[in-house]
């Protein structure tokens, strides 16, 4: 296993792509977070039903889509330019190849997210409080000491870790970059807008219950959590689900068939 | 397959190839690549599911427990009233009227205009109970801003009978309406018995003339209309009117919820002088559309004449029906059922990026490049033959979706707001133009990144995720409004069905359909990142090696 991190290792750390890609995951995420909490403001004397934890993590939204990008690479570079017929030349066990690819893509979105996230945080610490959300407003000043922010940000991190684990699996599925980030996408980005549409709350609750995007960022809230269409940790569970399927079924399909 | 092209060539020798022959070549790349043809192929079938499936998963119940017998599907749609435009409307209101012939005129003194509205709970508000089981309305004085009271000629006293109206509001001033849609300003400021408002309406044949003064004397034009279809004999007189009051709150979750209520308005009139009155008929008293089970909360209404002055109560409106939270019974629009393009549309997407990209991805860009050495002019061409297709793809979708799901929406008892043919035919058009410029939007960033992967994000993220964030409500309405004004999503505007009327006091927030831009205009910034797009993607192309 060892052998295959090395392996792995390597070819992340000599193409240029997957560095630009974290850095840009971390830029994504924490200039929506700042646009997104830059234009939200609370006028006095009047009650502003607003997350401010969530708002500040808007960005996660944006920057999903670059760690798709990249654990989709992961994969499909290889298949694109035949270096994954090397690969398995050279490392026999396909499994133990996407597994050690998994344990890379997790840990370089770990600590890209962390990075993220925390961005995010900070900008809404030090903006929202001049746009009315002051103490004096009734809102504490966003900090990781209050535990429901502290969860927010931590499963923010986990979150975008899943989405890198999900995008591998679909990945290892169909193999063609282009596809695959289409198909990645239209997961997160379909159910949501789907279930604005649907006029049955009963079919637009299940709808984001399923959906790995909105079941996912459901961790994300740090007020109203009763009218959540699901707990936050269950909504984690969700995605979770979503990317140990699209690994075991990607996983399967790597030894079936022809690289 | 290369049989096809190659006569053509050594038809010609020297030289590169025209526009034409270009074109051919890049239909028989699409044609002759399964997945592209499958993927555009799933993108009809997908489009049109998903529509279905949205129209078919509303489940309308009506009656039950407080209305009579439970109902469901087709047998709750509402009795809505059709204007002289076809379009929907509220028509509800307190009328005293008199016939008036083909050339005649009314002119009154308005003294006062005072309302009262009642709060969600009391009768005539949107939960409503039979009238009379609730308990007594609690009334809060004050007026609707677009409460209203002045004269009116109409064709007759049906709901949705054309008409033109002058009228003082709330708090927009003296206003001249005709036919539900038309809103002309007058006079500013609000009426009272210290700054009353002198109004008149001539008649002459269809053509009906508003006029509105401050002191009796002084009289300006505001507007005339062209009122079709008005009968030698229509109705003139005093009316009164007020709508739902509004109450919209966001909530956390980024959904809203509205408490609305019935409302009354009551002006005083003085000074009524009507000319071409048919000869001895008297006023006549009548609420128009007020029964306890109309769709619209109505409060009452009635009048008091004490010699020349008239006193008249009315409550209801008189104006366009919309969907969304300014509507009082479950509406849905014909745009509604193409929720399932943007499904479609991440895999045009998909296929109209690669469609570039592939080239780089095989090399085949090399031999692309070598037959016909014009680089603007391949790009000219994929773009020619993808839009078409995507234009045919969405084209066909919308044309399949629309029509069936607007009948599977009745089928359901959900009503549907109804549309000229027109504006159909721009919906659905509109959708097939809408996909065959995100597509050239796709193939332009496929061109300019030269990687599948970024390309095909890029393109879904600037199309897609600005109206996920808006319509979900994840950043506030204010910068959601900005980014349906300023990124690709505006495009999406072309399938707004329904006008925001400005007439009207609701919030037009976008999950209810309504975009900042007007159709054209953010079908407009769409074209305008395309060509911005081709524009990048032309000159990386001339400028870099292949």
């Amino acid at each position: 296993m060892s052998r295959m991190l090395r392996a792995e290792w390597t070819k992340l750390r000599t193409t240029a792509g997957p560095a630009w890609l974290l850095v840009a995951a971390v830029a994504a995420t924490v200039a929506l977070s700042v646009l997104a909490v830059a234009a939200t403001s609370c006028p006095a004397g009047s009650g502003c039903p607003v997350d401010t934890t969530k708002l500040s993590l808007t960005g996660v939204q944006l920057g999903q889509a670059l760690v798709a990008i990249l654990a989709v690479l992961v994969i499909s570079g290889e298949y694109s330019t035949g270096m994954i017929r090397i690969t398995f030349t050279a490392l026999p066990r396909r499994l133990g190849v996407l597994a050690a690819k998994g344990v890379l893509v997790t840990g370089l979105v770990l600590a890209a997210g962390t990075l993220a996230v925390l961005g995010g945080l900070l900008a809404g610490r030090l903006i929202l409080p001049g746009h009315g959300f002051s103490v004096a407003h009734g809102f504490a000043a966003l900090s990781l000491a209050h535990g429901p922010t502290l969860r927010a940000a931590a499963g923010s991190v986990l979150y975008l870790a899943l989405i890198g684990l999900l995008s591998l699996g679909v990945a290892a599925m169909v193999r063609d970059s282009a596809v695959a980030i289409g198909v990645i996408l239209a997961l997160l980005y379909l159910f949501p807008i789907v279930a604005t549409v649907t006029s049955d709350p009963k079919w637009q609750r299940h709808l984001e219950q399923i959906g790995p995007m909105t079941a996912g960022l459901a961790i994300q809230a740090t007020t109203g959590l009763r009218s959540l269409p699901i707990s936050p940790w269950a909504g984690l569970g969700v995605l979770g689900a979503w990317a140990a399927g699209a690994l075991l079924a990607g996983g399967l399909l790597l030894r079936l068939r022809d690289a | 397959m290369t049989a096809i092209v190659t006569p053509r060539r050594a038809a010609r020798p020297g030289g590169p190839p025209g526009f034409g022959a270009t074109v051919r070549a890049e239909w028989i790349k699409f044609r002759t690549v399964r997945g592209w043809v499958t993927g555009m192929i799933a993108a009809v079938v997908v489009t049109a599911l998903l529509g279905l499936f949205a129209a078919g998963s509303a489940h309308i119940g009506c009656g039950g427990a407080l209305g009579g017998p439970a109902r469901t599907g087709a047998a709750c749609l509402p009795a809505v009233a059709t204007g002289p435009g076809g379009e929907a409307v509220v028509d509800s209101y307190y009328f005293v009227h008199q016939p008036l012939a083909s050339h005649g005129s009314i002119t009154v003194r308005i003294t006062s205009l005072t309302g009262k509205y009642f709060p969600a709970g009391g009768p005539g508000s949107s939960a409503q109970g039979p009238a009379g089981s609730a308990p007594q309305p609690t009334a809060v004085n004050g007026l609707q801003p677009w409460s209203k009271a002045g004269i009116m000629i109409a064709a007759s006293t049906k709901p949705g009978a054309a008409y033109a109206a002058m009228m003082v509001s709330g708090q927009h001033g003296v206003r001249m309406q005709y036919d539900y849609t038309h809103d002309t300003a007058g006079l500013a400021g609000s009426v009272s018995g210290a700054s009353p408002r002198w109004l008149r309406l001539t008649r002459s044949g269809d053509l009906i003339t508003g006029y509105d003064s401050a002191d009796g004397t002084h009289w300006s034009q505001v507007g005339t209309a062209s009122v079709a279809g008005l009968p030698s004999t229509a109705q003139a007189g005093l009316f009164a009117t007020s709508p739902q009051y509004l109450q919209i709150s966001n909530n956390e979750l980024g959904g809203s919820s509205g408490s609305s209520g019935a409302s009354q308005a009551t002006a005083g009139f003085g000074d009524v002088r009507l000319t071409g009155a048919a000869a001895g008929r008297g006023w006549t008293g009548q609420g128009i559309d007020t029964a306890a089970d109309a769709d619209y909360p109505v409060q009452g209404g009635g009048y008091r004449q004490a010699g020349g002055t008239f006193t008249v109560t009315g409550s209801g409106d008189i104006a366009p029906a919309v969907p969304g939270p300014g509507s009082t019974f479950p509406t849905a629009t014909i745009e509604d059922h193409l929720v399932g393009v943007f499904a479609g549309l991440i895999a045009v997407l998909v296929v109209a990026a690669m469609f570039f990209t592939a080239e780089y991805r095989r090399g085949l860009i090399r031999v692309t490049l070598a037959a016909s050495p014009r680089r603007g002019q391949v790009l000219a061409a994929k773009a020619v033959v993808i839009g078409a297709v995507a234009f045919v793809a969405g084209l066909v979708a919308a044309g399949i979706v629309v029509p069936i799901g607007i009948r599977m929406t009745r089928a359901q008892g959900q009503y549907v707001m109804p549309v000229s043919l027109l504006t159909e035919v721009r919906v659905i058009v509109g959708t097939g133009a809408l996909v065959a410029v995100a597509a050239v939007l796709a193939l332009a960033i496929g061109a300019a990144m030269r990687r599948s992967a970024a390309a095909v994000t890029t393109a879904i993220v600037v199309i897609v995720l600005p109206y996920l964030l808006a319509m979900a409500q994840i950043v506030p309405p204010g910068a959601g409004d900005w980014l349906l004004r300023l990124t690709p999503t505006a495009g999406f505007a072309i399938q707004q069905s329904i006008p925001a009327y400005p007439q009207l006091n609701v919030p037009y927030t976008p999950n209810a359909g309504f975009y900042p831009l007007a159709p054209w205009a953010g079908f407009a910034v769409l074209c305008g990142f395309a060509a911005l797009a081709l524009g990048v993607a032309v000159f990386l192309l001339r400028r870099r090696d292949a």
